[in-house]
């Protein structure tokens, strides 16, 4: 297999608290990885890291061949690694389909002054960016408020939304901060549904951070546990499931 | 898209027939000399407030120094045609090129910074420019720069206010326009769709001081002298009250914005004592009642009368 | 210019430095605890000073007060003057968007620096001396008595200052409001209680200040509030905004930088510096001397 993803031994200090220590993890392409732990073990520091938000203090990451630690998050988000947020982030006065458009900006090809003068590419672009656009929203199912503001849709629109945002971007790896977060039984059990189905249609690998235990054993493949920043584990979901430290540490035994 | 063609040209033909009218009562004589003052100023104010809106409103950079860059452009487009003997054509590219530059100068280090600090980081900058200004005697110093030349005619103001009304607005609906939006929206968003935030940020700062600069050379070949009163950070509280009152982040608003107050401070001329206190009066009690402004974020068009056809927005630009 | 003059202009300047910036950091406490509890930079809080020297000047001149009493009359009136624009003008807006807030704010700073156009006229207004302005000479240098009433009234007033936010109860919970708004008002804390306190705290010292500087340059105006008021406002970036030593620290070292402009290179440049100060103690240190860096949480 193809390796797309390459944590070597990463660590972040913040003010002196190691938030995670000598993190290693690898993703291959198709890969769908789940990220667990209890709060505050690090699991969304250790997400920063690799987006680029946060720069490590030791280690490196290396993605697709290139090493991009120390990258800011853009240039990280340019090389094909899309995330969503914990806490939705979405352009919440702008309109729908223009929050999936923005996505675009990184494959347009006009210059400004096509674009003030509008003429040359300027319209074609547009039109398939649009196109683009609309058939995502489509595929989520979103194709009939692409003219709302994001801020007027309900709570579970906006996480698809976002996730439709971040494909549109183009990545090859796809990170998931806790999508199925404030969703009921149901709207989770579709939200696995949708994950394995965005692997399979966009040919791409994804790492997942969630609390749900059933979402994260039901649909990846391999899980990294963390816990007051170290990884304590990682293997097959049965693995996760029979390891005894994982058991101490996180999962309890009212679980299995 | 075709429509999208014809509707800019339908603009246009607006624009050109607005334009004959206001010249031909110019030339009837119908409106006076004040008037015809009252006129050239709106335009000017318009270019102000639709630049300053390219940096608030889409961008959400909140910026309070825009007289700075207004001083720029009347000085250096004065040095021009005053000083070195250059066609108003000239002056005004360089005025406005110099506006730019100064932005983009001041723009790189201080747009790290947000919210309130960059607003007071602007305002600082906007009143170090007036002070060098007034520290450097080749332009007069506190006397001003006198003996301009009025090569600002109606016609020079209006197609130059329609060309930099049309500039942000194209820029809005492109893909770089998009990205300042997602800038304001949220940043740190922003930053993981692939955007370059401070080269956005950037751009629409230097652009915004660019066009600040080119009004300032309108201005100083319309009112015969450059003097450092008239960019005090007062002038910059005015253009920022049409953004404001008009709506951040809505061009047709900042239009709005410039033509009733500057018809206000003209009514108000005889009384400039209560000039102020009206315009920061009203500034308090729109913030309590309508803090968004007259429009929002929204533009006016013929389909908020129920008459069909958006003037801006999707509708316009997708089929 | 030799060695021994130099210093003499060093140590001279050193003076005029420290009683100029002792009155920046009155205005800038006011500056530091108001942002501190409401996040809010009060843009008008210059303009309260311009006010306070009003007061002091209806005190001296029409009630013939002596100092002390117009000084208190003037802190009085400005930290009722505080209390209303409060209530008015911030209190509704408290959970509006920053940029709303701001704008507030400079509108209330031009409404009085015009509403007191309209009251006073534009024209300056003397000042009355009350009391006599001897000159004390420390070898080559000078001291007047204007300099020394305005150092120890400042010291006197934030000795006062700190003593109230440290032990009172009022000040206690001016500390835990600024901590943490919502812990606090679970705590059982009125905030809007705090508020008030606050803006009347800082209005008076601001008007202390206004008093002062009418007594210093034994002139006022309308709009003499406007670039002090900036000026504080950059004292307190400087010692970091929220810390009340760093108003202080801040405000001195602001006023001894400005004196040392005027003596060395030239007396136009003065306001320059202030604003150089503040555009790069943004870029290179925001939170300011005293303060912390925070970054926004992901």
């Amino acid at each position: 297999m193809e390796e797309l993803l390459k944590v070597n031994d990463i660590s972040v200090v913040f003010g002196g608290l190691r938030a995670v220590s000598n993190f290693s993890m690898t993703i291959n392409k198709g890969e769908l990885i789940g990220l667990i732990g209890p709060n505050g073990a690090g699991k969304t520091t250790a997400f920063n890291m690799i987006t680029g938000v946060y720069t490590p203090t030791e280690g490196e990451i290396i993605f697709n061949g290139t090493k991009t630690s120390g990258k800011k998050s853009y240039q990280v988000t340019q090389l094909g690694m899309a995330r969503t947020f914990q806490n939705i982030r979405l352009f919440s006065e702008l309109s729908v389909i223009d929050n999936v458009k923005v996505a675009y900006n990184m494959h347009v090809k006009y210059g400004l002054v096509e674009a003030i003068g509008r003429f040359g590419r300027y319209f074609d672009e547009e039109d398939k960016i649009t196109e683009m656009a609309m058939d995502l929203l489509k595929i989520f199912h979103l194709e009939d408020k692409a003219d709302e503001l994001a801020k007027n849709l309900p709570y579970g629109e906006q996480r698809r939304l976002e996730i439709a945002r971040a494909l549109a971007t183009g990545p090859k790896l796809l990170l998931l901060d806790e999508p199925a977060a404030g969703m009921n039984p149901q709207e989770t059990k579709e939200l696995m549904e949708l994950i394995r189905w965005i692997r399979e249609k966009f040919d791409l690998a994804i790492l997942l951070i969630e609390h749900d235990m059933g979402l994260v054993m039901g649909v990846c493949e391999r899980i990294y546990v963390l816990e007051y920043g170290l990884c304590i584990a990682n293997g097959t979901p049965d693995e996760i499931k029979h390891n005894k430290r994982v058991i101490e540490a996180y999962l309890g035994e009212e679980v299995l | 898209m075709n429509i999208l063609r014809k509707s800019d040209l339908k603009r246009i033909v607006a624009c050109a027939i607005l334009f004959a009218a206001v010249q031909g009562l110019l030339f009837a004589e119908i409106i006076g000399p004040f008037w015809e003052l009252n006129i050239v100023l709106i335009c000017i104010n318009i270019i102000l407030a639709v630049s300053l809106n390219l940096i608030n409103g889409y961008t959400g950079q909140f910026s309070i120094g825009h007289a700075g860059f207004l001083a720029v452009g009347a000085y250096t487009g004065a040095i021009m045609t005053v000083k070195l003997g250059f066609p108003f054509e000239v002056a005004l590219v360089v005025g406005t090129v110099a506006a730019g530059f100064l932005g983009f100068l001041i723009g790189l280090p201080t747009l790290r910074l947000n919210g309130d600090y960059l607003a007071i980081a602007t305002l600082g900058l906007g009143e170090i420019i007036r002070i060098c200004i007034l520290n450097i005697d080749y332009v007069g110093g506190a006397s001003g720069l006198m003996g301009i030349p009025r090569f600002t005619t109606f016609a020079w103001v209006f197609w130059i206010m329609i060309f930099v009304i049309f500039f942000i607005k194209n820029f809005k609906n492109s893909s770089y326009g998009r990205c300042c939006l997602a800038i304001r929206e949220n940043e740190i968003a922003a930053d993981t769709m692939g955007i370059d935030t401070t080269k956005y940020k950037v751009m629409a700062f230097t652009l915004g001081a660019a066009f600040a600069g080119t009004a300032g050379v309108l201005f100083s070949h319309y009112f015969y002298i450059a003097h450092p009163a008239s960019f005090t950070f007062m002038r910059s509280f005015d253009i920022l009250t049409m953004v404001v009152l008009g709506g951040l982040g809505s061009m047709t608003g900042s239009i709005t914005g410039a033509v009733l107050l500057t018809f206000i401070s003209a009514y108000l001329a005889e009384y400039p004592e209560w000039r102020m206190i009206i315009y920061s009066a009203t500034m308090i009690v729109l913030m309590l009642h309508r803090p968004q402004g007259l429009f929002g974020n929204k533009e006016l068009s013929m389909k908020m009368f129920g008459l069909g056809g958006g003037k801006d927005g999707r509708t316009a630009e997708s089929k | 210019m030799d060695m021994g003059s130099l210093l003499h202009q060093f140590l001279q300047q050193l003076i005029n430095g420290i009683s100029l910036g002792s009155i920046y950091a009155l205005i800038a406490l006011g500056y530091t605890m108001i942002y501190g509890i409401l996040k809010l930079i009060n843009f008008a809080h210059g303009d309260i000073y311009m006010l306070g020297a009003y007061f002091g000047f209806v005190a001296t001149t029409m009630l013939g007060f002596s100092f002390v009493p117009a000084i208190i009359f003037a802190m009085v009136g400005a930290a009722i003057a505080g209390i209303i624009i409060e209530r008015i003008a911030y209190r509704p807006m408290r959970n509006a968007p920053r940029i709303a807030i701001l704008i507030t704010a400079i509108g209330v700073s031009f409404l009085l620096e015009y509403g007191m156009m309209l009251i006073a006229t534009p024209q300056p207004r003397t000042f009355p001396a009350v009391f006599a302005a001897d000159v004390y000479h420390f070898g080559p240098l000078v001291v007047n008595s204007q300099q020394i009433v305005i150092l120890v009234s400042a010291i006197i007033l934030m000795a006062i200052l700190t003593y109230i936010v440290q032990y009172t109860k009022i000040g206690k919970a001016m500390r835990a409001v600024s901590f943490d708004t919502d812990a606090a008002r679970l705590m059982g804390i009125n905030i809007d209680r705090v508020i008030s306190a606050t803006f009347a705290l800082g209005s008076a010292l601001a008007a202390a200040g206004g008093v002062l500087v009418g007594i210093y340059y034994n002139s006022i105006d309308p709009l003499m509030g406007m670039v002090p008021g900036i000026k504080a406002f950059v004292a307190a970036v400087l010692g970091g905004i929220g810390i009340i030593p760093g108003a202080m620290v801040g405000g001195i070292i602001l006023g001894v930088v400005e004196a040392m402009v005027s003596g060395f290179i030239s007396s136009t440049f003065r306001d320059a510096a202030a604003f150089g100060i503040l555009i790069i103690i943004l870029l290179y240190k925001p939170a300011g001397i005293f303060g912390k860096n925070v970054r926004e949480k992901v």
